[in-house]
């Protein structure tokens, strides 16, 4: 799928989910957008349905409620489309693992290819991640 | 006419959180809401019971990402009530500093996503560029731009450099023109006026029967704020207004919001020109908390925020109970939402600043429609054995 990934490089359209975030992850992500960073320069848009998405990015650790409808939103989006986690959330469970209502481990419901650590990440380290997501996909 | 119910969510494109709304509409009209919430929940009481006082503030912070001064303001004064800990003076001064920075970029945030779901996005785009150097005061300040850490126990855990005030003073002079350009742009624009006078009204009686907090309720004319009526931290040394509007319906709560904004730019001026002055220590070392229960208030940008605290003398709270002010504003809907027309209900959901994150903190599933008594039989025959084991065992 090399040919069809380059031409997905060019403007990647991502979908925010929010998998039980604190909403600063989600409020930064909205920061890209705006003049400051702005990565509409760079082809990105955010767009409102799952179904046009070529990237997800995913915030926060899944409870057991949203857990499902984001699997559900991830068998939704036209493959291939890559997950993004952005912050320590999905990453590692941040301060929730000792929680009762949250999932063990992210990646058994969902499959993350990128994982952008910081509680928040910088809008710096999510447009890095991004660059980087070009790069591979340029091959 | 029939009733037919208008699902959103609980991933639309235009909510920020995962959460579900059912609109019950007969033609256009909104007749009734409903609102299933339990999407953030992540358990925070309970983990805070397992955490040592300085972790849980840590942990609150991870409540809402908005209000990360107000959930850790709120939880220290709980705990300093335990003991009746005295901050220092310096310290007061920086923690009101970081409280009202974040009522800056809270109410900024509000504005430039009111403006986006009513399809106004350069209000939204210049609403979130002046947040900027918000936020890059917050990061001279604590380090960091959203979750401070800058709260402890007894004082605060990090000094305003005296070579960073200059910097400071740079950058709230460039906000303070700004926020006034946005603020008469925002207020005497024509289509804004015309598209939010008059659309969710929320009435002074529904206000005050609801028990709404913060802007909320202070554009329906319910005079209330923490700041104000309890003062805590340096809020009694410094002077601000009590913004109140009075019609209740979505441009006043704007107004009340961006004149609020320009009020906190007063006190942060106050601040750091007391910071210049007052000189001294920022951290009372507390060594054990004791035994007893402590409550903490703070207005948060979107009303009064309470932290209960219970302590048994060890270093960890057995008792942990958080409200945050979007629980008792969130309510409110059923009196302002009904009557409005469907194109009017998203602005309407919206203009009492939501928070869910800070919303979910219990979690009850009840199928009202399968199970009419509200009460579980195995649970009401276990307890009378519990009930009755435990009077064996105290006469023993």
């Amino acid at each position: 799928m090399g040919w069809y990934n380059k031409r997905l490089a060019k403007s990647l359209w991502v979908f925010h989910v929010s998998g039980s975030p604190c909403n600063n992850c989600d409020i930064e992500i909205l920061d890209l957008l705006t003049p400051k960073y702005d990565v509409e320069r760079l082809g990105i848009k955010l767009v409102g349905s799952v179904r046009q998405a070529d990237v997800l990015l995913v915030t926060g650790v899944f409870n057991n409620k949203v857990a499902p409808k984001i699997k559900k939103l991830y068998e939704q989006a036209p493959k291939p489309v890559f997950v993004v986690a952005v912050g320590t959330c999905p990453a590692s469970g941040c301060t929730f693992k000792d929680s009762y209502n949250t999932v063990e481990k992210r990646e058994d419901v969902i499959p993350i290819d990128m994982y952008i650590p910081g509680c928040p990440p910088k809008p710096e380290a999510m447009i890095e991640a991004v660059a980087k997501l070009i790069g591979v996909l340029n091959g | 006419m029939s009733k037919n119910k208008i699902p959103i969510g609980p991933f639309h494109p235009l909510l920020e959180e995962a959460e579900y709304f059912e609109l019950t509409v007969d033609g256009e009209t909104v007749v009734d809401i409903d609102l299933e919430i339990g999407w953030m929940h992540r358990g925070h009481e309970f983990i805070s019971e397992q955490k040592s006082f300085t972790q849980s503030i840590y942990l609150v912070e991870r409540i809402c990402g908005i209000c990360s001064t107000s959930h850790p303001l709120a939880c220290v004064h709980a705990v300093e009530d335990i003991d009746n800990i005295d901050i220092p003076l310096r310290a007061r001064y920086i923690r009101t500093l970081v409280g009202e920075l974040e009522r800056i970029h809270s109410h900024l945030l509000w504005l430039g996503l009111a403006g986006h779901f009513i399809g106004y996005d350069t209000l939204w785009m210049w609403a979130w560029k002046y947040r900027e150097p918000v936020l890059r005061m917050c990061e001279i300040v604590s380090g960091n731009r959203n979750h401070y850490g800058i709260m402890r126990v007894g004082g605060v855990a990090k000094d305003v450099d005296t070579g960073a005030i200059p910097d400071l003073m740079k950058n709230l002079d460039m906000i303070d023109s700004k926020i006034v350009m946005v603020a008469n742009a925002a207020k005497d624009d024509p289509v804004l006026k015309a598209r939010l006078k008059g659309v969710g009204v929320l009435s002074y009686e529904d206000a005050i029967a609801y028990c709404a907090t913060g802007p909320t309720s202070r554009a329906s004319g319910v005079p209330s704020d923490i700041r104000r009526d309890d003062p805590t931290d340096a809020y009694d040394l410094v002077d601000f207004d009590v913004i109140v509007a009075s019609n209740g319906d979505v441009y006043d709560k704007l107004v009340v919001r961006l004149l609020e904004t320009i009020e906190s730019t007063k006190i942060i001026r106050q601040c750091i020109e007391k910071l210049k002055t007052v000189k001294g220590p920022i951290l009372n070392n507390v060594k054990e908390i004791s035994p007893g229960e402590g409550i903490g208030r703070y207005e948060a940008p979107r009303g009064e925020v309470f932290h209960y605290m219970r302590s048994d003398g060890t270093n960890r709270p057995i008792r942990h109970k958080v409200r945050a002010p979007s629980y008792v504003n969130i309510p409110t809907y059923s009196a302002s939402c009904k009557g409005i027309s469907v194109s009017d209900a998203l602005i309407t959901l919206a203009a009492v600043d939501p928070c869910y994150c800070c919303t979910e903190r219990s979690l009850k599933i009840k199928d009202i429609k399968k199970n009419k008594c509200s009460f579980n039989l195995l649970d009401l025959s276990r307890s009378k054995t519990k009930r009755i084991r435990r009077k064996f065992n105290g006469n023993k």
